[in-house]
């Protein structure tokens, strides 16, 4: 009896560490700026309801690859895109997907906050209100209320949600940015570096905000603090020079790498 | 010597004073043993210094003062018999320079020496004849006293020439000295010519805002002197423009400003939604490639003079707007029109609305379009709700600058709208703007005496006004937008 509850313990973790079901699978994934390249074929699989943190020195490519997972590359001109990516089985660089539906299924959260210069409710709205998710003002109020409240930032702002939303602190506005993310009801969030401009509380309060939202949505953080990579994901990818050096449970990362970059990395010999 | 000459000595000065600064600071160096505070190069700037600005200061205070002193003495020396009925002394003190003149240029060429000039009298030799020789043509016979003034005119511009001369190079070798002899390692030369580069600077600026300054108080003078002589009321609020030059005219204000906005309005009715859908393609759409190209060729556009779109507008647009819209139409026979004015300035302010707005928009940081891009929306949906709302008071401001051209223009109007005052809405009728009427006033023999003319003035500081508020508050939001993402 005792032995089955711990082998059924046993398997549950051993399936936790699995990556689960993938949410986005990228298929030898390259990307070219111009005559330079700078992905090589990267393969890596984005687990369903978790948070992957993608690790690695600057210039290594993991912003690009963050990138192309919901075709924000299409915006610079120079750059081209190779390989495939499949969310839920649908390469997203199919012709016949609407880039404009795709951004609506994975939103992006930037590494600077950059809240437009309009209302609190306004920056929230803006999104329901393109894609007509809401029509009636009660609507829209709903929408505005349980975004704000699920990236944790009603109660500091409900009496003034129509001031701007360039006037909140440097941490209120990315967490701003994530609700403003969170209204269109994404499947997946990609956050490219979210707290490198936010001190140490505002940056523990966007950790915090980032795994409640596990629960609900697919999360993939690039970053280059370790401890946040360690903190808030359960998978990590470390990049090197535009490859994939290797992915795996976070915790089996950074306790037992397999390939000797990552230790350096890791332990702060390179990078 | 003339100014040229002293000037270019005072140079060769200020450059010897240059190297012996220089050298005379590493001579010094080497002999103490000790590191120079600044490079030698300050070195021989700060004597360069000492030894220019202080002499072109006196000679150009010199050269300023002098005409002004010598007028003064000179003029009281001419009795008030020799003045002409009706005309002024400043009239004969035009002459007696050109007499000065004259008489320089026949010594000049040899035709007399210094002691012939002084015994010669005017009602003894013909000086009006002999000055001709030279070049010098002068309307009527010279009168002693005027001649003898002309004398003691050039006599006195001669010593004081001859002063300006001594103390200008004497003041630059003297303070190029005293600085040569400062010049020690210890000396913090690199400060001086540093404070001199900050006053230069301060300097050009002071000249800008002071020239601004002195037309607004010599309109404003004109302008009070005008209304002296015709009520202001009037000049405000009458819807009548009438100007007779044996007096009595009405000069009423309205039509004129009318006429301006009228054309104004058509105007910027073109250039604005053209101008900025121009902006927006540049800023959002076209290709590095294509914009490198497109836009300094729009700003063409502002280069081209304005009498060349006048012509324009009276050649072309003008004579087709009354053949094909305002005769087949019977609103109009006349081929200058408000429309004809304002939709050739249209055209030139195109350009105005869609750099400025390219610019604003191009201002608008990457972020707020990934942020758009990020949530799913299309281009042209976040042009036009996070681009152009950002961008607005920067866009408003273009505008405003663009009205307050359109308000100023002149030449577009004289020739495109017409000279005739008139308070109606048809567009195809002429009608006239205050710039034209400026024009119109002053334009021929004039004097500043009358309202007739004087009300110029009051028409050019009432324009004034217009523009500098239109300026003012375009500074006021675009300043505003700036603090937007800060």
């Amino acid at each position: 009896m005792n032995m089955l509850t711990d082998a059924a313990v046993e398997e549950k973790l051993q399936s936790a560490s699995k990556p689960g079901v993938s949410k986005m699978v990228g298929k030898d994934v390259t990307v070219h700026y111009g005559e330079k390249q700078a992905l090589f074929g990267v393969n890596l699989e984005v687990p369903e309801k978790q948070v992957m943190a993608l690790i690695g020195p600057s210039g290594c490519g993991k912003s690009t690859f963050l990138r192309c997972l919901n075709r924000m590359n299409d915006t610079i001109d120079i750059c081209r895109v190779g390989g495939s990516i499949m969310l839920d089985g649908e390469d997203i660089y199919d012709p016949r997907i609407d880039v404009v539906e795709l951004r609506a299924r994975v939103g992006m959260v930037f590494q600077k906050p950059n809240p437009f210069p309009k209302s609190i409710y306004e920056n929230i709205a803006y999104g329901p209100r393109i894609h007509g998710l809401a029509s009636k003002k009660s609507e829209f109020d709903e929408v505005v209320e349980t975004s704000l409240q699920k990236a944790g930032l009603f109660n500091e702002v409900k009496d003034r949600l129509h001031e701007p939303g360039t006037g909140l602190s440097g941490g209120q506005q990315q967490r701003l940015c994530i609700a403003r993310a969170i209204a269109v009801s994404p499947e997946v969030i990609l956050m490219d570096e979210p707290c490198s401009a936010l001190d140490p509380i505002a940056t523990a309060k966007v950790e915090e905000l980032i795994d409640e939202l596990r629960e609900n949505y697919t999360i993939v953080i690039v970053t280059h603090s370790m401890q946040q990579a360690a903190r808030v994901s359960q998978r990590t990818a470390m990049f090197h020079l535009g490859n994939l050096v290797e992915e795996g449970p976070t915790d089996k990362m950074f306790t037992n790498p397999d390939d000797k970059r990552t230790q350096d990395y890791i332990t702060g010999r390179f990078g | 010597m003339t100014p040229g000459i002293l000037a270019i000595i005072v140079l060769v000065l200020t450059v010897a004073g240059y190297f012996l600064g220089r050298q005379r600071a590493l001579a010094l160096a080497k002999r103490e043993g000790v590191r120079l505070h600044s490079l030698p190069s300050h070195y021989g700037q700060a004597v360069a210094l000492f030894t220019a600005v202080p002499a072109l200061l006196l000679m150009g205070a010199w050269l300023f003062l002098q005409p002004l002193l010598l007028e003064n003495q000179v003029s009281s020396q001419i009795p008030d018999s020799v003045i002409p009925e009706g005309g002024a002394r400043s009239l004969v003190m035009a002459d007696v320079r050109r007499i000065a003149d004259g008489m320089d240029r026949l010594v000049g060429s040899g035709g007399l020496n210094e002691d012939d000039l002084s015994s010669m009298r005017a009602d003894f030799s013909n000086i009006r004849g002999r000055l001709a020789e030279v070049g010098v043509a002068l309307g009527s016979d010279v009168e002693p006293a005027v001649f003898e003034a002309a004398k003691s005119y050039r006599s006195i511009a001669g010593t004081s020439t001859l002063l300006r001369n001594i103390a200008v190079i004497a003041v630059a070798l003297g303070f190029g000295f005293l600085a040569w002899r400062q010049v020690r390692p210890a000396m913090r030369a690199r400060n001086v010519s540093e404070t001199f580069i900050r006053s230069l600077l301060i300097g050009s600026s002071l000249v800008a805002i002071l020239t601004t300054f002195g037309i607004v108080t010599s309109l404003l003078f004109e302008t009070i002197h005008f209304f002296r002589l015709y009520p202001a009321s009037e000049f405000f609020f009458s819807t009548v423009w009438n100007p007779q030059f044996r007096g009595g005219s009405d000069l009423g204000v309205l039509p004129l400003l009318w006429g301006t906005f009228y054309v104004s309005f058509v105007a910027l009715l073109l250039a604005v939604p053209i101008g900025l859908m121009i902006a927006i393609y540049l800023a959002e759409y076209s290709g590095k490639a294509l914009r490198s190209f497109a836009k300094p060729a729009i700003e063409i556009l502002a280069g081209i003079p304005t009498i060349v779109y006048g012509l324009f507008a009276l050649i072309t647009v003008g004579p087709f707007l009354r053949d094909w819209i305002a005769q087949p139409l019977g609103l109009g026979s006349s081929s200058s029109s408000v429309l004809t004015a304002g939709l050739v300035m249209g055209i030139m302010l195109i350009p105005f609305v869609s750099s400025l707005s390219d610019d604003v928009i191009n201002a608008v940081p990457q972020a707020m379009r990934d942020g758009s891009y990020g949530l799913g929306a299309t281009q042209s949906e976040t042009i036009r709700k996070v681009i152009m709302p950002a961008a607005l008071p920067g866009i408003v401001g273009a505008i405003l600058l663009a009205a307050s051209r359109a308000i100023g223009e002149t030449m577009i109007v004289v020739m495109g709208a017409g000279a005739a005052a008139r308070l109606g809405l048809n567009p195809l009728e002429a009608m006239t703007t205050v710039t034209v009427k400026i024009v119109s006033q002053l334009t021929g023999d004039t004097e500043f005496a009358s309202p007739e003319t004087l009300v110029a003035f009051a028409l050019g500081l009432t324009l004034f006004v217009f523009t500098l508020g239109l300026n003012i508050l375009a500074l006021y939001i675009v300043r505003k937008y700036r603090e937007q993402y800060e």
